[in-house]
């Protein structure tokens, strides 16, 4: 790799050999068109045959018991977090394993929930963790649910209000309203890196900034980023990230979360129970430092194996690649979308403000009926949502057509959808 | 293409010809039911008659897919003006055929163009379009009951 990491292309042709499911046949035994990997990739035969051979020669309790094999998955599960804490460029032990970013956002609000309660009786917890009615939450219109629902419940809970930057009607954030929204009762700001129904991606400095200016904590849900471009934790300057493994090749089960080391030793435990104590007696218990603090009861080993060979499958295809095949995917998708009459894209068109992640509609015709179409000829395409009901709102739709790409999907697959796309005008006879 | 199973022809024209759509105004139950998983929305009015034995008046007003709407326009065809033992039977057999997964007898009688829906019951993501007037019906008589 001696020329610059630009001019190299995906041989996606041969990536394509290593994904076993696209070699399957869908409906009508059509081959299969994958287009939806923003809900979740498909795997590798490496990451398939990682998280097997936990299972055939190594599985056993982790952190517990003094044998061999349990040395050997305590080994393997610990390696695992060291190549992913690597690849985002921290410290293995500011990484968390959780079932899902769902749930790692929930470890972050009920930090602030538990951090709260236990103020009232305890003088050490952190005051900066601590709610008091009138504080204020900021997000964006923008999120998925999952960095929405947990907010909004802290709120209800403790008196905080949420706030959210509203988005343009190009699908971006009106970044023209943050100075409005930020102030001194701002204590937590949790922002979406990449919309998963538009594609939109975040200025992320501006917002740091913002939220920095006032102290306030800055998360970042970074599901739709991590698995499709460079992401250095350090360089984002977020107090926590979170993100899921299932999205960037890796097993179903697994999420994650990255956090400073001074928040992950301030912030009180979500879930407790086995593992993630210090010293337990009827009375009372002491809690393990991170990441221990944070996994309560038998972790999911085969599957943070599995991601651990999700990520090195990645680094030696390299971030910049994928980014960069995955653009040119998005100025092909979006480019063709713009010249089928009929068709609205949803959410930025420029390909620079945008990941790979489109949203559209069929003038006239229902995203169910589009999906339904498009799956006839083995076209997956998600219809729907997309788990982020104000975005519809905003958009005055019931729900979009959504296709999103990853580094198995080629130039055909474009074309399979926009050709399908005509078809389905041609089926309902609309337009 | 397969899909003609599902998209039968007589499917086609209820979603591009709907009829019975729009609220009538004079009701005794109204029923708003939503598939939250695609976003369609039904709204149902019902007047049942005198007797409260049958359904005098029945409108609706939707939004959605193909299936979800010819699948309202048919169930207006069906009902309207039927007493509720009719009613029941309908939407029973409705039912029973859509969680059949394809493998069927469904009574014309009972169902009307409604038969035509029995590809629909091979695809189980959309089971819940086609019951969704339906149900909403069914909740709209027992409010118009006042029970």
């Amino acid at each position: 790799m001696t020329i610059s990491d630009s001019k190299i292309k995906l041989d996606v042709k041969k990536i394509q050999l290593d994904f076993p499911i696209l070699a399957r046949e869908v409906r009508n035994n059509r081959k299969l068109i994958y287009l939806d990997s923003a809900a979740t990739s498909q795997k590798p035969q490496v990451v398939i045959d990682a998280q097997n051979r936990f299972y055939e020669t190594i599985n056993s309790g982790v952190h517990r018991g003094a044998y061999y094999l349990a040395e050997l998955a305590t080994d393997a599960h610990e390696h695992a977090r060291e190549i992913i804490s690597g690849f985002i460029n921290i410290k293995p032990d500011q990484l968390i394993f959780t079932k899902n970013a769902t749930e790692s956002i929930n470890l972050l609000s009920y930090a602030f929930l538990n951090a709260t309660l236990k103020s009232k009786t305890d003088a050490s917890v952190d005051k900066r963790l601590v709610l008091s009615p009138g504080d204020e939450i900021l997000v964006s219109e923008l999120e998925h649910h999952a960095n929405l629902v947990p907010w909004q419940e802290l709120c209800l809970k403790t008196g905080a209000v949420l706030k959210w930057i509203p988005i343009t009607d190009q699908g971006l954030l009106d970044y023209s309203k943050v100075d409005e929204l930020i102030g001194v009762k701002t204590k937590i700001v949790s922002i979406s890196h990449m919309s998963n129904v538009l594609g939109s991606i975040t200025d992320i400095e501006l917002i740091r900034k913002a939220a920095k200016s006032v102290n306030a904590f800055f998360f970042i849900d970074a599901c739709q980023s991590v698995p499709h471009m460079p992401v250095d934790f350090t360089k984002l300057g977020a107090d926590a990230i979170v993100w899921s493994g299932h999205k960037m090749l890796g097993p179903l089960g697994i999420g994650l979360l990255a956090a400073t080391t001074e928040l992950l030793d301030i912030m009180p435990p979500f879930i407790t129970g086995g593992s993630m104590i210090e010293n337990v007696s009827m009375q009372k218990s002491t809690f393990a430092k991170a990441p221990k603090k944070f996994e309560a009861g038998t972790p999911p080993a085969a599957e943070a194996v599995g991601l651990g060979a999700a990520v090195e499958y990645l680094q030696k295809i390299g971030m910049k690649n994928v980014h960069d095949h995955e653009r040119h995917l998005t100025k092909l998708m979006v480019d063709g979308l713009k010249n089928i009459e009929g068709v609205t894209i949803y959410g930025p068109t420029d390909d620079r403000d945008r990941g790979s992640t489109v949203s559209f509609a069929l003038n006239g015709l229902h995203p169910h009926d589009v999906g339904q179409v498009l799956d006839d000829m083995g076209i997956a395409v998600r219809v729907g949502n997309h788990c982020a009901r104000p975005i519809m709102d905003k958009l005055k739709v019931q729900s979009t057509t959504r296709a999103s790409t990853y580094i198995y999907n080629d130039d055909s697959d474009i074309e399979a959808l926009l050709d399908g796309i005509n078809e389905v005008f041609k089926f309902f006879g609309a337009r | 293409m397969n899909l003609s199973n599902m998209y039968q022809e007589v499917i086609l024209d209820h979603y591009k010809s709907p009829r019975g759509k729009g609220l009538q105004e004079t009701f005794g139950g109204e029923a708003h039911h939503v598939n939250t998983t695609c976003g369609d929305e039904i709204t149902v009015r019902v007047q049942l008659s005198e007797d409260g034995n049958s359904i005098k008046k029945i409108s609706y007003y939707s939004t959605g897919c193909s299936i979800s709407q010819a699948s309202a326009s048919i169930m207006f065809e069906q009902i309207d003006g039927k007493n509720l033992t009719d009613f029941n039977k309908s939407s029973e057999e409705f039912l029973a055929m859509m969680q059949s997964k394809g493998i069927f007898e469904p009574d014309e009688d009972l169902l009307g163009d409604g038969v035509s829906m029995i590809g629909v019951a091979q695809y189980p993501a959309r089971i819940k379009c086609a019951l969704l007037s339906w149900m909403a019906a069914k909740d709209a008589i027992i409010r118009a009951k006042g029970e």
